[in-house]
């Protein structure tokens, strides 16, 4: 459809509409619904949700999920096949990321770290497909299906900061969780207040360890939100404006993003041990 | 960037995905990994045992190969020591029958001179006479000379 209405559309609006979310909320006058503009979803506020993002994010997720569990209900010790010493090798990556990291007893962190790996990994991922293949054929299907014209349908999750921090938020509330049960509450604020300089310099130590604490979460999630926005974006930007010298620029800037995509992963899992990890030095 | 209720949806599903994960596909790899390697443990350990074994045998086998040659060397001699008594047994048991039948013919040969002294005893009366006879020229009475006929074969 991107090729069909090239002419009509400037590459303004094409990438504002490449850019823009599914969003299904609550209009201003009361009443749920999809949103037909960029104007319409902002209007909404915080009672909306991307159900292009969000339906991705869980699918992915599920069919991760599914696809282990199946492979693991198969796995024999003795005689493993190919696809179970793939999911194997996946694992044993993150076990041992898990081992090396966290040094604590948390039958936890494992799973967490394998679900926030192979989870963003193929979030990522879907910054691979074309930008138009999937989002162009539901735009079509908006259009002469529903009647909705422009319909938009981001199809990458990591590139809406909901999803990304979505994720870190939790981390976060984990990391106070997992503090204030092996500091104690008195020593998960006694860290806080008392930390780089001592009582007598209270509010200063707050005024540094607050944002540090703060920081971690937000670092977290935007970190992933960024690279992987930025690299949507370049996405469209040669979309849009190189026409058939496209391609080239295509693949050159998919291959360096082959590198960011498993990378940015990567981080967020070992960042993630890392502060779970600290969350359960005792306090000193 | 606008925040909204996705970002509620997305923890909602972060939490449901890391708890399945945990109760239902963690285990699964954790337990054929810890399988895995317990097989492989157990394996070398009895691969370990059977070297063991291997080289308890070996050394029973040496050991009982030592035994074995001990007792040959014990046989043979005893063997060597018999068949030298035997030898000499044999030898003595030749030597006695030598002598015993040496002696058996030295009596026999004593007993034959005996025999042929006495029969010339017999005879030495008849041929004293004879002898006497032709050198007198006339016959000589046995039964006068019969003393000194007697006292001449007693002499023989």
């Amino acid at each position: 459809m991107a090729a069909a209405d090239a002419e009509s559309q400037t590459v303004q609006e094409y990438i504002v509409h490449h850019l823009s979310y599914l969003t299904f909320g609550r209009h201003p006058d009361g009443h749920w619904g999809f949103a037909h503009s960029p104007e319409e979803a902002s209007e909404m506020g915080f009672m909306a949700i991307h159900v292009d993002t969000m339906g991705w994010s869980i699918a992915l997720g599920a069919a991760f999920l599914l696809w282990f569990r199946r492979v693991g209900l198969r796995a024999s010790a003795s005689n493993p096949g190919a696809i179970q010493n793939f999911v194997e090798s996946i694992f044993e990556f993150v076990d041992a990321r898990v081992s090396e990291g966290f040094t604590h007893k948390n039958s936890l962190i494992g799973p967490l770290a394998l679900t926030v790996f192979v989870w963003i990994l193929l979030m990522n991922t879907m910054d691979l497909v074309p930008v138009d293949w999937i989002t162009g054929i539901a735009a079509w299907v908006g259009e002469h299906i529903f009647g909705f014209d422009h319909m938009p349908f981001k199809i990458v999750p990591t590139t809406d900061p909901n999803i990304t921090m979505g994720m870190s938020l939790s981390v976060f509330l984990l990391i106070i969780w997992y503090s204030i049960q092996h500091k104690g509450i008195g020593g998960f604020f006694g860290e806080l207040a008392f930390h780089p300089f001592g009582k007598w310099m209270v509010p200063f130590n707050l005024m540094i360890e607050i944002p540090t604490l703060l920081a971690k979460p937000i670092s977290l999630g935007l970190r992933l939100f960024g690279n992987l926005y930025a690299g949507e974006l370049l996405f469209l930007l040669i979309a849009g404006l190189l026409g058939l010298w496209q391609l080239p620029a295509h693949f050159a800037w998919a291959v360096f993003h082959l590198l960011v995509v498993p990378l940015q992963a990567f981080v967020f899992m070992m960042l993630t041990i890392v502060y779970l990890n600290a969350a359960h030095e005792p306090a000193h | 960037m606008d925040i909204n209720l996705t970002i509620i949806g997305q923890s909602i599903a972060f939490a449901v995905f890391c708890w399945f994960c945990h109760r239902y596909v963690w285990p699964l790899f954790a337990n054929v990994l810890e399988e895995r390697k317990r097989t492989i443990a157990e394996g070398l350990e009895a691969a370990a045992q059977a070297e063991q074994k291997l080289e308890s045998a070996a050394r029973q086998t040496a050991e009982q190969l030592d035994e074995a040659k001990a007792s040959a060397a014990g046989i043979i001699e005893q063997a060597n020591r018999r068949s030298a008594q035997i030898i000499d047994e044999a030898r003595q048991q030749a030597q006695m029958e030598a002598e015993r039948i040496m002696q058996a013919a030295q009596a026999e040969i004593e007993q034959e001179a005996n025999r042929a002294k006495e029969e010339l005893r017999a005879q030495v009366s008849l041929i004293a006479v004879a002898g006497a006879e032709k050198i007198l020229g006339r016959t000589v009475d046995q039964a006068a000379n019969e003393d000194m006929l007697r006292q001449l074969a007693a002499e023989l």
